[in-house]
């Protein structure tokens, strides 16, 4: 997230907006944009339904037991396609920017 | 001689696993180099796995002060350092591991499954609005979905 944020004016300027999506409420997703300094849109899936859509629940990982979503990455065109996906398989790897950046070129406008 | 009393290896070879495991968490997260391997971490634990060996032939050495007492302690506190470094190497190399396999994820060429939901405003936005919402007056190209675990 922070690299995403780091890398923003990057995205910009390529025409790629990063989404984060979470199941904490806007009111905590309000508090972490200001702590941390994000800029980019925070959209709050309190039921986990969206999370469910893209198949991206993980069951009962969260504080108190409650499903949460996996780390997951998509890249999604203006026609609404898939163009590139990152399902880690070790929590503590995730997408470098530059990666999603690569990709981001060869998109149309 | 309260240098030779002070078993020096020992001690910092104990408080150098719990700083390691910890700036893992708090330091070496922020930075993709030493977040995706931690490379800076284990290389730590080596030195604090040097340390504590020095610290035990210490320990057990015949001149100590209180020799039972000396190794007694030396042993603990070994064993608790490496206690700390297996739990860090569980929980990157095989906590992280656990995550549900999503394989009915969308993949590469599928449509990307329309949403709407509230942003951290409170205001409801679609897919397809961040997908046709100028950015710097430009039309996107397209959408990072980043999802995560959440805030806490």
């Amino acid at each position: 997230m922070r690299g995403i944020e780091k890398s923003l004016s990057k995205f910009n300027e390529v025409g790629i907006r990063p989404v984060a999506i979470s199941v904490d409420k806007p009111e905590e997703s309000r508090d972490l944009q200001q702590k941390a300094g994000y800029t980019f849109p925070f959209l709050s899936d309190r039921n986990a339904d969206v999370i469910r859509r893209y198949d991206l629940v993980h069951a009962k990982a969260g504080i108190s037991g409650e499903d949460i979503a996996r780390p997951a990455e998509f890249l999604i065109d203006k026609s609404g396609t898939v163009k590139w996906v990152n399902l880690t398989e070790n929590y503590w790897i995730r997408a470098r920017p530059e990666q999603v950046l690569e990709v981001a070129k060869t998109l149309e406008r | 001689m309260n240098t030779k009393r002070l078993n020096w290896p020992l001690w910092l070879g104990f408080l150098l696993p719990l700083g390691a495991f910890l700036s893992y968490f708090f330091i070496f997260i922020w930075f993709p180099f030493t977040r995706d391997f931690p490379w800076a971490n284990l290389l730590l634990f080596v030195i604090a796995v040097v340390l504590l060996f020095m610290g035990l032939r210490r320990g057990f050495a015949s001149d100590r002060p209180h020799p039972i007492r000396s190794k007694i302690v030396s042993s603990i506190v070994s064993l608790l350092s490496l206690v700390v470094i297996a739990l860090f190497v569980f929980t990157i190399f095989i906590g992280g591991r656990w995550l549900p396999a999503s394989k009915g994820a969308p993949q590469v060429g599928q449509r990307a499954p329309e949403f709407s939901l509230p942003d951290s405003s409170g205001k409801t936005v679609s897919l397809n609005e961040l997908l046709t919402t100028p950015i710097n007056g430009n039309a996107p190209k397209g959408v990072l979905l980043v999802f995560y675990r959440g805030y806490w």
